[in-house]
């Protein structure tokens, strides 16, 4: 690890200021020279393996006081960005309206990282493509821009298969961010020219010819709460994983559905551990809409959020398996008691 | 008694508690990089990117310019070390690459540089601003890649004597009414222990310290004297504890001189922690294999033909290999027997000792293809073993000392539930989940080899055991006290043991399941010495000796029956006898048919094993059934393995709760081995790609539903003293193997290549 500079912000604009400090070295933000501090799960991890070499660390923790409250309303939920995974997935109100949200936080990580783990950091979280996390390797174009990417043909197997371009196939590991991004969340962020929001779904950007621009964040801006409209019980979010906890998905789906009178009148679906970010399957919603299900519409809605998924030599299996988590997610979404 | 603490059944010690349990859940147990230095300065490893070429240049400015580096040595200013052979070549190493002495590579991730410096942070930190140019030449992965080179082992490996053959194979299985042909495929494996691979080394004057994880110190000892040029009496090797070890730390790698010799010429203690990564590269791990098994039968099972035939991957310069058709030719009757172990050589670091390293890969291929054959036959499984059981192995004719395979299969499969299976595949689900029942053998060779003791008695009964033996998480220290104890008749707490340390009277390597046998046999010889001292204080006269001699057990035969009709020794009155307060005896054990070089190799650090099917008028293993179920999910293929029952006969069991937790753990490794683990090469470059615990998966507590341990009575009087049967690496050999015939249960599909994941499976 590489000395840095050790900053506490109490307030939000300290540490928004601190943040923004050196504008001419913080762009883009994933090569920032000044980076937040909340959970560190990711943070310290990636400055151990020398990958991430912020100058500045700051330390947003003391603004948990402001930011870290879990508020379901009659209509909407909001959760500030420095609540923990485990505390939210444990909210008896988020289990009963938002099993979405509350099963993708209790399906990831260990209980020790949910503990320390905020909302905010986790959708922040980045990928786990061994190439990216190996300095050794300087083929990497999230790492080093424009020099390769040594995972398109290496040992793939937990990569993309959806939002890949030729210049970068990493997965996006979280779970949680499916789950907001299937219900349509906004999120809300503090910067030096004040607060602002945005769709959920506009907060992370696919790879394309820049892999390492991996948000629209700013440098300087901190997310601040997320925000979701309506409720969602009739939500699951579903893992497939090597193993039965503590491990990243291969695939998952976080549906939510609204089902009257045995018609679909609104569903959402996200895919996990298969794309490059957050990926809502908007062709596989216009297909349930309206409709009566059945298994057939659940496989045919399955195929259209693959229909653009393309495999390499270790991860084409993904697109099976992933169209087998939609399908059977749906299945769970329709019957699940609510 | 608990499930943690099973009773003593027959032929069993007492289940006590672990002699370390408070000191290692409190903490205080220190490990070798928890011991002070005076002053001490941190090494940092930088490695190889490439894994076949050399190092053109260093750009170490940088690295320099972070506050508190002392120095950084590479192969152009690093002390010169001499050479050591492989351990199966007489000498100490576990490869004969040497780092830092030439810019050449012959790995991934080889040590290139190492940094010192003030601070570990410092020395991570510069390590990290090292700038290396290459010259890259193109590597050999793996099997297939270009560039390797095959040949049998026979000829190139000197432990590797014989390819085991008898009868005429060909003529019997292109007679036998049944035949089977099958391929099975087996991962590189590394065995990544808790602690990492440290060495911490302090000078005092002449003489080296060494504070490392290692599964023989007096090997390292010597090993590392040999490299230096020393004397071995200068060098002391101290690990009262090792964080895991699984075969790791069983041969000197090359980072323990590299780190003395620098402390030396720094005159400064200095300490090395590697990172979890680089424990990858700079130390063995198990080595990828090919096997093709073909089994002839006639249509009542008898097996008449068998042939198995391995190629295990190894590196260029050493010749290693397991090759397991020791045990898997004579694991059954069969009269037509042939084998054929090859090495491919490619550019990887030399593979070495992994839990069970012969019987894991090739007991896999062979108890997978007895369910291929079982199924063939339209015969249950279990039977199938029964009817091809025998009392001799086939090879050299010789007898098993004991043998309750079937035993085990009959507990085990009582235990399980065998009964209730629905033998068609794809017969039995509940909910999404297709359940399959899957079964195997398990086996392990019985080994000892020559060992030392002290042992110290006072008039108070306060003993003090000394013996280097290795504490690597079995339960060394336990079961040595337990046999002080048992043997002197004092309490157990009045029993202190003292063993990691190169200083205390020499024991084996802590590998090959020999430790319990070794050490409690000579622990016992020695007890035996001072009890027949105290007998003879008061009971002078001849015919009294002689009787004290037989009920202490000085005859071959174990002594439990001997030592229960032993009169109890008034211990004051016979040290009043005596006229001293203390008696200490030191002792020099070795087993029958040990060579004859066996103590002179004992304390030159040389490992002198004998046993398993290297004996001369017998053979020696211990046995197991295992049986497993499996769940497949019916959508996402998802595996998991929600119980494990093993039955197990070792021998005499020291100690039921710590031989039950041996047990338990080979059953969860087994497990993980089938499913999870296997480190992922990238074939472009030859190097490995899943070198941290999060990629390289093994389970965790939620994958470990159910784990059943059963433990049968065995006496056995024809091993050694103790007459112990290893069982550290008997429960992760037949785990594979139940794992994948289970899967066949589930789903229909064979599965050859470990570990299955869910995309190799197609229902």
């Amino acid at each position: 690890m590489r000395p840095f500079l050790y900053q506490r912000a109490t307030d939000p604009d300290m540490a928004v200021q601190a943040l923004s400090a050196a504008a001419a070295a913080n762009n883009p933000l994933t090569h920032a020279s000044a980076q937040p501090l909340a959970g560190g799960t990711t943070l310290i991890d990636l400055m151990k393996l020398d990958v991430m070499r912020p100058t500045a660390i700051v330390d947003i923790n003391p603004l948990a006081r402001g930011w870290s409250a879990i508020e379901p309303g009659r209509d909407n939920l909001r959760l500030g960005a420095l609540a923990r995974m485990s505390d939210v997935a444990a909210h008896d109100e988020i289990q009963r309206n938002y099993p979405v949200i509350a099963n993708s936080l209790k399906l990831a990580a260990s209980a020790q990282l949910r503990n320390m783990a905020t909302l905010g950091g986790n959708v922040m979280q980045r990928t786990r493509c061994s190439y990216f996390r190996d300095v050794s390797y300087e083929n990497c174009n999230k790492r080093n821009p424009g020099s390769g990417c040594a995972a398109m043909d290496g040992v793939n197997r937990m990569h993309a298969v959806l939002g890949v371009s030729d210049q970068c196939i990493a997965t996006y590991p979280g779970d949680f961010a499916q789950a907001l991004i299937a219900l349509d969340a906004t999120v809300e962020i503090t910067g030096r020219s004040g607060s602002r929001s945005l769709p959920f779904a506009e907060l992370h950007k696919a790879p394309g010819n820049s892999p390492d621009i991996e948000t629209t964040l700013q440098p300087g801006e901190l997310i601040s709460a997320f925000t979701v409209s309506g409720r969602w019980p009739r939500s699951v979010y579903l893992k497939a994983r090597d193993r039965q906890s503590y491990e990243f998905a291969l695939s998952s789906a976080a549906i939510a559905l609204d089902v009257q009178d045995g018609t679909i009148r609104d569903a959402r679906v996200a895919l996990g551990g298969v794309a490059t970010i957050p990926w809502r399957a908007r062709e596989a919603e216009a297909l349930l809409k309206g409709q009566k299900f059945d298994d057939g519409l659940a496989q045919r809605a399955a195929d259209a959020a693959f229909a653009d998924a393309r495999g390499r030599r270790h991860n084409s299996f993904k697109i099976a398996l992933g169209k087998c988590v939609v399908a059977r997610a749906l299945q769970q979404a329709v019957t699940m008691e609510i | 008694m608990t499930a943690a603490a099973p009773e003593a059944k027959a032929n069993m010690g007492r289940p006590v508690p672990r002699y370390d349990a408070v000191s290692k859940v409190t903490g205080r147990a220190t490990y070798a990089s928890d011991m002070p230095l005076a002053n001490p300065a941190y090494a940092f490893l930088v490695t190889s990117a490439i894994s076949k070429g050399r190092v053109d240049n260093f750009d170490f400015d940088d690295a320099r310019a972070v506050r508190g580096v002392i120095d950084i040595v590479t192969h152009q200013n690093a002390p010169k070390l001499k050479e050591s052979k492989l351990f199966s070549n007489g000498g100490y190493a576990g490869t004969t690459i040497q780092p830092l002495k030439s810019p050449d590579i012959a790995h991934d991730g080889q040590i290139i540089a190492v940094v010192i410096a003030e601070s570990y942070e410092a020395a991570r930190e510069a390590a990290n601003r090292v700038k290396v140019g290459y010259t890259v030449a193109a590597p050999s992965a793996t099997f297939d890649s270009p560039g390797t080179t095959t040949a049998a082992a026979k000829g190139q490996n000197s432990q590797f004597k014989e390819d085991p053959k008898v009868g005429d194979f060909a003529g019997a299985f292109e007679a036998a009414e049944i035949q089977l042909t099958v391929s099975y495929d087996t991962p590189t494996q590394h065995h990544n222990p808790m602690e990492l691979f440290s060495t911490s080394c302090a000078w005092i004057g002449d003489d080296l310290v060494i504070y490392e994880p290692s599964q023989y110190v007096h090997g390292l000892k010597n090993g590392v004297a040999e490299q230096l040029g020393i004397d071995a009496d200068k060098v002391r090797v101290v690990n009262p504890y090792v964080g895991g070890g699984f075969g790791s730390r069983g041969s000197m790698t090359p980072r323990t001189a590299i780190i003395a010799a620098i402390a030396k010429r720094l005159n400064r203690p200095i300490k090395l922690v590697p990172t979890r990564d680089q424990g990858f590269t700079i130390t063995t791990y198990r080595a990828e294999t090919r096997h093709e098994i073909k089994l002839g039968a006639s249509r009542d099972g008898k097996l008449v033909a068998l042939r198995h035939e391995g190629a295990e991957v190894s590196s260029r310069p050493d010749a290693y290999c397991v090759g397991g058709t020791k045990t898997t030719t004579r694991l059954y009757a069969c009269p037509n027997v042939d084998s054929l172990v090859s090495i491919v050589r490619a550019d990887r670091n030399t593979p070495g000792f992994m839990r069970s390293p012969p019987e894991v890969p090739y007991l896999f291929a062979l108890e997978s293809a007895m369910d291929e054959l079982a199924v063939k036959l339209d015969m249950d499984p279990v039977e199938l073993r029964r009817i091809n059981d025998t009392t001799t192995e086939p090879i050299g004719g010789k007898p098993y000392t004991s043998r309750s395979l079937m035993a085990c299969f009959d507990e085990a499969a009582k235990a399980f539930g065998w009964a209730q299976r629905s033998p068609q595949p794809k017969s039995m689900a509940e909910g999404d989940w297709l359940i399959g029942y899957g079964c195997a053998a398990t086996c392990y060779p019985t080994q000892m080899g020559p060992a030392a003791a002290r042992v110290r008695l006072q008039r108070d009964s306060r003993t003090r055991v000394e013996i280097a033996g290795h504490e690597i998480g079995t339960g060394a220290y336990t079961v040595i006290a337990q046999t002080a104890a048992e043997r002197l008749g004092v309490p157990l707490e009045k029993v202190a043991v003292f063993i990691g340390d190169s200083d205390l009277p020499p024991a084996p390597v802590a590998g090959g399941s020999n430790s319990t046998a070794s050490t409690c046999s000579a622990v016992m010889m020695v007890c035996d010495q001072i009890r027949q001292r105290l007998f003879k204080a008061v009971m002078p006269s001849d015919s009294l000796t002689e009787k004290a001699k037989e009920t202490v057990g000085i005859s071959k035969a174990p002594s439990t029956q001997a030592a229960k009709s032993d009169r109890p020794l008034d211990l004051e009155k016979a040290f009043d006898a005596l006229g001293v307060g203390v008696v200490e005896e030191y002792g020099e054990w070795k087993p029958e048919g040990a060579p004859l070089d066996s103590f002179r190799a004992m304390h030159s650090g040389h490992v002198r094993l004998v046993g398993g099917h290297q004996m001369k008028d017998k053979i020696a293993y211990a046995f197991g059934a295992e049986f497993v179920e499996v769940r497949v999910n019916r959508f996402t293929h998802e595996i998991r393995c929600p119980r494990l029952v093993g039955a197990f006969a070792a021998g005499r069991i020291m100690n039921p709760r710590t031989a039950r937790s041996q047990l338990m753990g080979g059953l969860i490794w087994g497990m993980s081995s089938a499913l999870l683990e296997a480190t992922e090469i990238d074939e472009r470059n030859a190097r490995y790609v899943n070198d941290n615990f999060a990629d390289y998966l093994v389970p965790v507590n939620a994958d470990v539903a159910g784990v059943e341990v059963i433990l049968l009575s065995e006496q056995d009087d024809h091993i050694n003293p103790a007459g112990a049967k290893g069982l550290g690496e008997l429960a992760n050999v037949g785990t594979n193997a139940a794992i994948c015939n289970a899967l066949y249960h589930a789903t229909g599909q064979r599965i050859r290549k470990l570990p299955v994941r869910l995309e190799n499976i197609e229902v």
